[in-house]
């Protein structure tokens, strides 16, 4: 890419350096700032915003554990993510092989279908889906609430799924299907292994759905000891509990981060490579 | 024999996710439309058909009308930056060729993967009016007298929160543009040097018009997507404040429902919410049209 036919290449990359680090500075001080106040005492935290704290108080995080219950949060968090993981897994595995590989009346329609699902917000059908799982007695339960998140994470798993299988050379099931294979076999022998990749991008991208989730935990769960933590954390913020305790509620808001950017950053890579290859392979 | 196994088979692969996806998903979305139509306190029995008049009754609800007109603003407004600014920056990224692009990709992307409630309590911070840091650089600027309570004020409020959606969604699209400009074939750029064309002309000679169907692609993603982030953050930064003018359709929706158990109302928000979508989608696709390279 030789752009260097500008008249002052060197000079002109400056520019764009100092551009990109005010950027960067902005992109990530609001995260430091979270992490810094989550260390000062309420005195610090107001008066001044910028210093560091004079001394690291963990007790704020004692404090968000044994006051705030975002120990039972977080516990709760863990569960239902992984319960929807296994359950979106369990539906779309299948389903995405089917579709990739098998032709059959109403193939496209179905693989259509799913991707019209992409436009559904789960705000939108928050309402009725409450009502309906209040008639069958499925509220306040994180096995239904999970169930939930893997139907609303469908369209998107079945779109990047189908995608990377299609991509699988055929050769493999051929010769499986030779030595006696049979369907279910070569699924769950051939398949799944080779699909590892794709799997493994279904599974990150959904990880960050499903742990950030808030509407729909926010009125599918009713009872406090089963909520997840953004609705713990979005309930301290609007009852004010905390107004006088800001360092425990930042401390609680590291705490939701931890898992979020450790996933972050040990798959970075792959995930910037999954969104091209969702994005763009349309 | 073979083909009743197979049959067996795609049925049993496709099946149960069809029946789950259609009871959690689509039955939903269908009730929306259906229950729009009655006035209905929710559970069963008590529910009366009465045509459209939820939605005659919208139109005359000041609450309401505020509260799409938000939602409106949100969707111009937040859509238009973001993507703009994704674009540079990705352009900046791919031409650059800056040693450190990686760690810019990495960095910028990061906020779209962070819970939307974290992000409201953040900025809620940020704004705040004695602590929070926009009003500190004000201060150490000498703007003191524009320091303000940015979320108090009807003025502000809805800017303040647009700001936050561009932070929270630029690098997103932006990852996806720079996907999309890796692969543009270096050669046309050459020629076009050659030609004498500048960094500028460039841009806008081939980068966008290759790139063109992602920008489709994007804009009506970012339409949508600024539904679900806005409800979460008006919940937790201004619950509505000051006096709605932070309202957006959602919001009022899950407040006409959940608050005061008006469920027939509350779909009729979301009818008019959807179709609004729709015919944003409908428009930019329209105004987007035009040949491939």
């Amino acid at each position: 890419m030789s752009n260097d036919k500008n008249r002052n290449p060197k000079k002109s990359k400056w520019i764009m350096r100092i551009i990109l680090l005010v950027a960067t500075v902005i992109f990530i001080y609001p995260l430091v700032w979270n992490i810094i106040a989550s260390f000062k005492s309420n005195e610090e935290i107001l008066e001044s915003p910028w210093a560091l704290p004079s001394m690291l108080r963990f007790e704020n995080y004692i404090r968000a554990f044994a006051d705030a219950s975002m120990g039972e949060y977080i516990l709760n968090s863990f569960l239902v993510t992984a319960l929807s993981m296994f359950l979106l897994l369990v539906l779309v595995i299948p389903t995405a092989h089917v579709i990739a590989r098998f032709d059959f009346t109403g193939r496209k329609l179905l693989h259509n279908f799913y991707l019209a699902g992409l436009f559904i917000q789960p705000v939108y059908i928050m309402i009725p889906l409450f009502l309906m799982m209040s008639d069958l007695s499925m509220l306040d339960n994180r096995f239904w609430l999970s169930l939930v998140y893997a139907a609303s994470a469908l369209p998107f798993s079945v779109y990047l799924l189908t995608g990377f299988m299609r991509s699988i050379p055929k050769e493999y099931e051929e010769s499986a299907s030779i030595d006696g294979c049979g369907y279910f076999r070569t699924l769950l022998n051939i398949i799944v292994p080779l699909a590892r990749p794709g799997i493994l991008t279904v599974v990150i991208f959904n990880f960050f759905t499903f742990w950030n989730e808030y509407a729909l935990a926010l009125v599918l769960l009713t009872s406090d000891e089963k909520k997840t933590i953004p609705v713990g954390l979005a309930n301290l913020m609007q009852i004010q509990r905390f107004a006088t305790d800001w360092g425990a509620l930042f401390a609680g808001l590291v705490l939701v981060l931890i898992p979020t950017v450790t996933l972050y950053a040990l798959t970075q890579k792959k995930l910037t490579e999954g969104m091209s290859m969702g994005g763009l392979k349309g | 024999m073979k083909s009743k196994r197979k049959t067996g088979f795609i049925l049993l692969c496709i099946l149960p996710t069809l029946v789950i996806f259609a009871m959690f998903i689509v039955y939903p979305v269908t009730q929306v439309f259906y229950k729009s139509l009655f006035s209905s306190s929710g559970f069963g029995s008590s529910d009366q058909f009465v045509g459209i008049t939820n939605f005659i009754e919208l139109f005359s609800d000041d609450v309401f009308i505020q509260s799409i007109k938000n939602t409106g603003f949100l969707m111009l407004v937040v859509p238009v930056i973001t993507l703009l600014l994704s674009l540079i920056f990705a352009s900046m990224l791919s031409f650059g060729q800056l040693k450190e692009k990686h760690l810019y990709r990495t960095i910028f992307f990061f906020p779209s993967i962070l819970s939307f409630v974290v992000i409201g309590i953040l900025w809620a911070f940020i704004y705040h009016p004695n602590m929070g840091i926009v009003n500190e650089i004000m201060k150490v600027m000498g703007l003191d007298q524009y320091a303000l309570t940015w979320l108090g004020n009807p003025d502000t409020v809805l800017w303040a929160i647009a700001i936050v959606m561009v932070w929270q969604a630029v690098g997103y699209y932006m990852v996806m543009y720079l996907a999309g400009m890796d692969s543009i074939p270096k050669e046309l750029y050459e020629a076009a040097s050659i030609d004498g064309a500048n960094a500028i002309q460039q841009f806008v000679k081939i980068t966008i018009p290759m790139l063109w169907e992602i920008i489709r692609i994007t804009i009506i993603f970012s339409i949508n997507g600024v539904l679900n982030i806005s409800f979460v953050l008006v919940i937790v930064m201004t619950s509505g404040g000051p006096n709605n003018s932070s309202q957006v359709a959602l919001t009022y929706m899950y407040q006409q429902g959940f608050v005061n158990a008006n469920f027939g109302y509350a779909m009729a928000i979301a009818v008019v919410v959807f179709i609004v979508a729709i015919i944003l989608a409908f428009i930019s696709n329209k105004l987007t049209e035009r040949e491939a390279l």
